[in-house]
């Protein structure tokens, strides 16, 4: 039986030749290509910002308040406080990363092994995970993160925990759907009747062919932080002042737009091109490791 | 038909009582005592006393949730702590400034969004396809409240063709309003626009291959008819099924469409009862949003299946 059972299973993941045809299928789609090296960038700039940085993210320069780009030693001018724009770019770069990357893997670990569990045993735990999931969409992320701001008061750490929380409803319910379809595949009944504990199933058979969906949601998960990071950050609600975040350049830059548009514009313009590097990026991964996409 | 409605009703109703448990733990947990921020300066223990017994605050939690949404559902939300006016009423009041430009949004979204959905599926693989998708990119990955600061600046401050802030209401100056709206409908427009063009373009690339619409053209229909009428009509669905998924991301960026274009809505109201730290206007604001979600999102389910009976059937077998 377990012989049978063992070529019935389809669960390992990715064999070495799939992988090299995932990465040639990828690398045929220049947007996704550019959007790779880019969100690269960015990680690399948040990584080194300590080496990057040509000033320190809050040194004054007095000599050169309010200086417009190309300016002698400021590539990107300074702010009104005489501070290096493209410094606190650089150092902006690792207050993004790291609301995006820990508020996406706080939604993942919370909602994969919930929503698996939920689309598994299905019964009343699904359906009161579901009614709970329904409730918490009610709540839009910019009212629950205030909430939040509110409870524990403003901070990178509390806009980063509230920004995964709010993912998380919507990551059980695609975690859900998937392992909905996945439990009915021949591979699975047949590791049930093989006797299989349901934690090995899960986990040895299930999460394997939910991966590539989970990875490509963890992508379009980063900028969506990033952003709303930046938001938080922006309303006053996340990083406060003086560290260095790209909402809150933004938000100083309010004053200064008819005289200094550059302090609105370099920050915006990062923002903008961080979130749509990680976008292509997860455009390019759906699209190549989507077994429904193979092959177009 | 009936069945599914009132499963539907019934699920909602569930939600809007989750909803509103978490909402009042939530408020619950806000720092600070309620009654010592009611007594004023004073802090009179007597005084405090007397607040807690007139508001129920020392009843056991259960009790006081009983008794706070047993008056919710009549709609008494309680009083500002800081301006004494029932929240209700300030709830009320700031509700159609956010309606008029949630919905001038909304066409701004559909004015961009569909035809430009339509012409990218049209002409696939083609120049306006690679437009149409770049546009859709950059309004989705595009921060409102960036794109509030440069239209201000371009268009307010450059240009000085319209007003940087503040709000008329219609029914004072009807073209006024629309004037001061129209930067602020842009940007909270901008990302459902984005949506929209994506799921119009993937849903008509998927009705222009039907059969039905061979037939069309079989029959010598003209392309506009082929695709206006036989394509189009077909893939408006999609705007319905975004609108239902996209009603949490319009809130969210009324707060901070409005906060950029100093627009006294519902948005700002959300940030004002935080910054005065006014517990029963923030109860009622979250209590309210979240309501609103839930009655319109069963709004757009009852809609949606009313459109598509093949949705219904399935749902309801589900």
């Amino acid at each position: 039986m377990s012989a049978a059972v063992a070529s019935l299973a389809p669960a390992a993941p990715l064999e070495r030749s799939t992988r090299f045809a995932v990465v040639r299928r990828f690398g045929r789609r220049p947007p996704a290509v550019l959007g790779a090296a880019l969100a690269f960038a960015v990680i690399v700039m948040a990584v080194f910002a300590q080496v990057l940085a040509p000033w320190a993210p809050a040194a004054n320069d007095f000599s050169a308040i309010l200086a417009p780009p190309l300016a002698p030693g400021h590539l990107l001018g300074t702010d009104e406080l005489g501070r290096d724009v493209l410094s606190r770019i650089i150092w902006g770069a690792r207050v993004s990363m790291q609301a995006g990357v820990l508020a996406t893997l706080l939604a993942m670990v919370v909602a994969v092994p919930i929503g698996l569990a939920s689309g598994y045993y299905r019964g009343v735990l699904d359906t009161v995970v579901m009614r709970l999931v329904d409730t918490l969409l009610a709540f839009p992320f910019l009212i629950l993160a205030v909430g939040f701001a509110a409870i524990f008061g403003p901070s990178l750490q509390i806009a980063t925990l509230a920004i995964g929380l709010v993912q998380i409803p919507k990551q059980v319910r695609i975690a859900r759907g998937e392992v909905l379809s996945l439990r009915e595949e021949t591979f699975v009944q047949g590791a049930v009747a093989d006797g299989a504990s349901d934690a090995f199933i899960l986990f040895r058979h299930i999460l394997p062919n939910v991966a590539n969906t989970l990875l490509v949601q963890a992508t379009v998960l980063i900028p969506y932080a990033i952003l709303g990071e930046s938001t938080l950050s922006f309303l006053g609600l996340g990083v406060q002042p003086p560290t260095p975040s790209w909402g809150v350049m933004l938000t100083a830059a309010q004053a200064f737009l008819s005289q200094a548009p550059w302090l609105a514009l370099v920050p915006g313009i990062t923002i903008l091109v961080t979130t749509m590097s990680f976008n292509l990026l997860g455009d390019g991964l759906r699209d190549t490791l989507d077994p429904r996409d193979a092959g177009r | 038909m009936t069945r599914y409605l009132l499963r539907r009703a019934g699920g909602s109703l569930i939600a809007l009582v989750l909803a509103s448990v978490i909402v009042f733990v939530g408020v619950r947990s806000l720092p600070g005592d309620p009654a010592v921020a009611l007594s004023g300066e004073g802090r009179d223990p007597a005084v405090i006393n007397a607040i807690r017994v007139k508001y129920g605050l020392d009843q056991p939690l259960p009790a006081q949730y009983l008794r706070w949404v047993t008056l919710a559902a009549v709609g008494d939300l309680g009083s500002s702590a800081k301006t004494g006016a029932p929240v209700g009423r300030i709830v009320l009041e700031r509700i159609p400034v956010t309606v008029q430009l949630a919905l001038m949004s909304l066409f701004a979204a559909m004015a961009i969004g569909i035809p430009l959905g339509v012409l990218s599926a049209v002409r696939r693989g083609h120049i306006p396809d690679y437009v149409g998708s770049g546009v859709a990119l950059l309004g989705l990955s595009m921060p409102t409240f960036w794109l509030g600061i440069v239209l201000i600046l371009v268009f307010a401050i450059t240009l000085r063709w319209l007003p940087a802030s503040g709000y008329v209401s219609p029914f004072t100056d009807p073209l006024e309003s629309a004037r001061r709206m129209l930067l602020p409908a842009i940007v909270l427009g901008s990302g459902f626009g984005a949506v929209l063009m994506r799921q119009v373009r993937s849903a008509m690339v998927e009705s222009l291959q039907a059969d039905y619409v061979r037939t069309a053209r079989a029959k010598g229909l003209s392309e506009a008819r082929v695709v206006g009428i036989h394509a189009l009509r077909n893939s408006l669905i999609t705007v319905v099924t975004i609108v239902g998924l996209e009603l949490g991301a319009l809130i969210s960026g009324s707060v901070v469409t409005e906060q950029i274009f100093l627009i006294p809505g519902f948005g700002r109201l959300v940030l004002e009862s935080i910054s005065t730290r006014d517990y029963p206007l923030i109860q009622g604001v979250a209590l309210f949003s979240a309501a609103g979600y839930i009655l319109l999102n069963l709004l757009v389910d009852v809609l949606y299946s009313l459109l598509n009976p093949r949705i219904r059937v399935s749902r309801f077998s589900a």
